[in-house]
């Protein structure tokens, strides 16, 4: 068999709704991946720790608050910073149109809306993830 | 600098990077501990296992922050299992490590079983061995929720905690054999709800009828939520491993697991080798065809596959 991809689900900020990610990382873990969650309100510094130590190669972030232009980007340049830039940054929930292409210009490779079929993600992480 | 030299510096992504490739079977890993060995022996491995739900992720962030408390560093490899369809997993063991993440003190890994029973991975010595080489004081290894014979822990670690919860079963559940026999060191979480005192009762009973009484494991009431009974449990841990290093115990422990460690890793060897060679002639699959098709019976493939070897 294959050597699993491991992913981070993670809940940045500070809203309580983590339906989402659970359905994610459910669909993850039936698409033959390893998917460590963390459970909700993650700081960035959170998410990049757990993210070295656990060595992923997709960081998924969630979030529904509406901090993802201050967050997600936070999160990208911490693994960078840390040496991590191999690891594939994904995001979802929430995320006006508008903010998009700022995102991906901040190194989000991808956002996934509500609506989005979960296999439409797994197809872009399968497609994109650097393996080690 | 290689992988080798960064981990022994004490790189976190070096080790990260390693405890990957030992779980995905890359030579590296197996490299750098043969060129490393020496260093090794000197993390103090404690096993926390017990059923679904009993609170051992807990119970292992309290105890890690109580010994970083007191100045020891800690790993954590937490193990899940993998699912046996699709070979994927949810590892949710740092839910209730939170406080724990942005310690420089403290390095978590989750790992899925990947097929492997008994309740651990296949990969957790070499995990063991790769943070002990990186210089942690204390590795705990918590195990997936285990059944009645998940006992691969004892295997791997100088103390085994068994945690329990009240409420799980009568006192026969506390006799038959398993995992109920590999426990060094009782905890009983949840130790506010109903039924504790029995439960703790009932264990004491067991344990008393146990023949070897060098180490009569002790029992606790702990509520891991609440940070309740920690120093306790603490204190039981650290009495176990005195026992074991002035008895004489360790040592024999750990060449034991040695020994366990190499047979297993021999077993794989061959089972590797016989899958590579027998499949000059004929692969295991066309054996077991024959089988199945009844123009071959096991016993005299088996023979075949010995014969393999040792051309």
């Amino acid at each position: 068999m294959d050597k699993p991809i491991r992913v981070l689900v993670a809940k940045p900020g500070l809203d309580g709704h983590d339906r989402g990610a659970k359905v994610i990382a459910r669909a993850f873990r039936d698409a033959g991946m390893e998917v460590i969650y963390t459970g909700l309100r993650q700081t960035p510094e959170q998410i990049v720790e757990t993210a070295i130590q656990e060595d992923v190669e997709v960081v998924a972030m969630s979030i529904l608050s509406g901090a993802h232009n201050h967050l997600f980007p936070i999160v990208v340049n911490m693994l960078r910073e840390r040496g991590a830039d191999d690891v594939l940054v994904v995001g979802g929930g929430v995320i006006p149109d508008d903010d998009i292409p700022v995102l991906k210009e901040a190194g989000v490779a991808e956002i996934f809306t509500p609506g989005t079929p979960t296999t439409k993600a797994i197809e872009f992480i399968k497609q994109n993830v650097k393996r080690k | 600098m290689n992988l080798q030299e960064r981990l022994a510096a004490g790189d976190v992504r070096a080790l990260a990077r390693l405890l990957t490739y030992a779980e995905n079977d890359y030579p590296e890993a197996e490299e750098v501990i043969k060129n490393l060995y020496g260093r090794t022996g000197r993390a103090y491995v404690i096993g926390i296992t017990g059923p679904p739900g009993a609170g051992k992720s807990t119970l292992t962030d309290k105890l890690a922050k109580a010994l970083r408390a007191r100045d020891n560093t800690v790993g954590i490899i937490a193990v899940d299992p993998t699912s046996p369809f699709t070979g994927g997993a949810i590892l949710g063991d740092r839910i209730r490590m939170q406080e724990l993440f942005t310690d420089p003190g403290v390095f978590i890994r989750s790992m899925g079983t990947r097929g492997h029973l008994g309740g651990l991975s296949k990969a957790t010595q070499a995990a063991v061995r790769l943070m002990d080489i990186f210089g942690k004081d204390y590795i705990f290894i918590e195990t997936v929720g285990v059944g009645q014979s998940e006992v691969d822990i004892v295997k791997t670690a100088d103390s085994v905690v068994m945690v329990m919860v009240p409420g799980l079963g009568d006192d026969i559940q506390a006799i038959k054999a398993g995992i109920m026999e590999i426990g060094d060191i009782f905890a009983i979480n949840k130790a506010d709800l109903d039924g504790a005192d029995r439960t703790k009762i009932e264990i004491e009973m067991m344990l008393d009828l146990n023949e070897n009484k060098a180490w009569r494991p002790p029992v606790c009431k702990v509520v891991a939520v609440e940070n309740s009974g920690m120093d306790i449990l603490l204190g039981h841990i650290q009495e176990h491993r005195t026992f074991l290093s002035e008895s004489g115990e360790l040592v024999k422990r750990r060449a034991r697991n040695i020994r366990n460690e190499l047979m297993d890793l021999v077993r794989d060897r061959v089972m590797e080798f016989i899958t590579r060679e027998t499949g000059k002639k004929l692969t295991v699959d066309d054996l077991v065809q024959r089988i199945v098709a009844k123009d071959m019976d096991i016993y005299s493939a088996a023979q075949y596959i010995m014969e393999a070897i040792n051309k």
